[in-house]
């Protein structure tokens, strides 16, 4: 579990639920024995500061290219191969392209439901200040989609939603990524 | 709670959940709000005047003007938060259609009420309140706030009231989880907070909402302090732009000290990395010693 900032306690306690032993990632040499690793929502850009030193980065793209990893929100746009609303430094592993608040601000965010690829129950999406998947590469398969956009992204390994699972009770987009570990 | 309710607080703790580990700095023009957001702040606070220039200053401190923090807005990807007076309703309604992503109804502005504080359940914008104990907590929370913060001596520079007033909160949080059913009711009583919300603590022995800590935080050590202390997150006023109540800190000065706040704050529990971000600072505000402070003249007596 990515924890330099963000709502990384709210994904720990729903992978827990699941059954998973959860590590905290500050450093660079804790993801050294780590199966996979959770991005969570927070600020992209307080993340960037963090994983922009001593050879965090470089770790993480390594990381990223060769074992599971789920970004939710913020760590959506970390994984994501290009970001605009500013321009800024992504890992590129996820070969979507995603724009931060594109809905607007908190008066914007909202709970919404959808069918999802998992089948079953629709999905409830909850959307804080969410960023917008605006552009999806030949490999990337879309579970989810609301409005047209896609919410919930599968690219091999790698996940993202730009909507919030550990703050809500469906457990079922945990499930899907505790499988590819 | 009707099912609206409970879907609008979730939306306003969830947001307040995105800004945990992080700290949310005080700023009162665009250039400061860029400095922050260069430094990692996860959010920014827009004000007329920081705490310390109101407490040297005098007057009636009121919400900023809209102008101002509609600049900040402009200016930085990071969420906006802006401060209206204790009660005072009017002026959270003026931020709400301002489209601000937090209030913070505060202590730090003059109350206008003095009996009433605003109903927070009435908005679609989540308010912060302070608290320097479990039942102030939990009467805001009752009021509809969406994330706590305690008080502490706001512009002091002087960390121990927010000290005492997270080891007071956290400590009585503690003490409600070994209660039994009958204590529960006699304990809410006493701290004059809703049954509900006194038991719903007794159970998961921790706040319903985010509990963030703020007041007197001036160093990256005092950071580290009160995140070890319990606080999911802290605000930081006056002591990243400011070297005393009257003089700005060069703004060079101002980031370094805003990035060693902020790598504190999450690495808070790793001394090796504190001694390194604090060897690296060179100066930091003055301060006021909060003991020196006569009863009349504090903050943090405000609020109901």
């Amino acid at each position: 579990m990515l924890a330099l900032q963000g709502d990384y306690d709210a994904h720990s306690r729903c992978l827990k639920e699941l059954g998973a032993a959860v590590r905290l990632v500050r450093k660079a040499e804790d993801m050294e024995e780590i199966a996979a690793l959770v991005l969570p929502g927070g600020e992209s850009g307080t993340m960037l500061g963090f994983l922009q030193r001593d050879n965090f980065w470089e770790k993480l793209r390594i990381f990223a290219g060769n074992k599971p990893c789920f970004g939710t929100c913020a760590g959506a746009i970390l994984l994501a191969a290009e970001v605009e609303n500013p321009v800024q430094p992504c890992l590129g592993t996820l070969d979507i392209g995603i724009r931060r608040n594109a809905y607007g601000r908190q008066l914007q965010s909202a709970i919404h439901n959808a069918d999802s690829g998992v089948g079953g129950a629709p999905l409830e999406l909850v959307f804080i200040r969410a960023p917008r998947i605006i552009r999806t590469g030949p490999e990337v398969e879309v579970l989810a989609r609301f409005d047209n956009d896609p919410v919930w992204v599968r690219q091999g390994m790698l996940m993202a939603t730009t909507f919030h699972p550990e703050l809500s009770e469906d457990g079922r987009v945990y499930e899907e990524f505790l499988r590819s570990i | 709670m009707t099912q609206n309710q409970s879907a609008s607080l979730r939306l306003k703790t969830g947001l307040a959940e995105m800004l945990k580990g992080g700290v949310i700095m005080d700023v009162t023009d665009v250039r400061q709000a860029e400095i922050a957001e260069r430094a990692g702040a996860i959010a920014v606070m827009a004000l007329e005047r920081v705490p310390a220039q109101i407490r040297a200053e005098g007057g009636v401190a009121r919400m900023a003007s809209p102008k101002r923090i509609r600049e900040i807005m402009a200016a930085v990807s990071i969420p906006v938060m802006a401060k209206c007076r204790i009660g005072h309703f009017a002026e959270a309604q003026i931020l709400q259609e301002l489209g601000v992503d937090y209030i913070d109804e505060s202590e730090v502005l003059t109350p206008a009420d003095g009996m009433h504080h605003v109903d927070k359940h009435a908005f679609q914008v989540p308010f912060v309140c302070g608290a320097r104990n479990l039942g102030e907590a939990l009467r805001r929370i009752a009021e509809g706030a969406a994330m706590i913060r305690t008080k502490g001596e706001a512009g002091t520079g002087d960390v121990i009231h927010a000290v005492k007033h997270l080891r007071s909160i956290v400590g009585d949080m503690r003490m409600l989880t070994v209660l039994d059913e009958a204590e529960l009711y006699a304990r809410a009583k006493e701290l004059q907070a809703p049954y509900e919300l006194v038991r719903s603590v007794a159970q998961s022995g921790k706040l319903p909402v985010p509990n963030f800590s703020a007041g007197g935080i001036a160093t990256p050590a005092d950071a580290a302090l009160l995140r070890q202390l319990g606080a999911e997150s802290v605000f930081v006023g006056s002591a990243i732009f400011m070297n005393d109540a009257m003089n700005f800190a060069h703004p060079d000065e101002a980031e370094r000290r805003a990035r060693a706040i902020v790598r504190a704050t999450t690495h808070y529990e790793n001394p090796a990395i504190l001694l390194e971000i604090s060897e690296d600072l060179v100066g930091a505000m003055k301060g006021l010693a909060a003991a020196g402070i006569a009863e009349t003249e504090l903050l943090q007596t405000r609020g109901w």
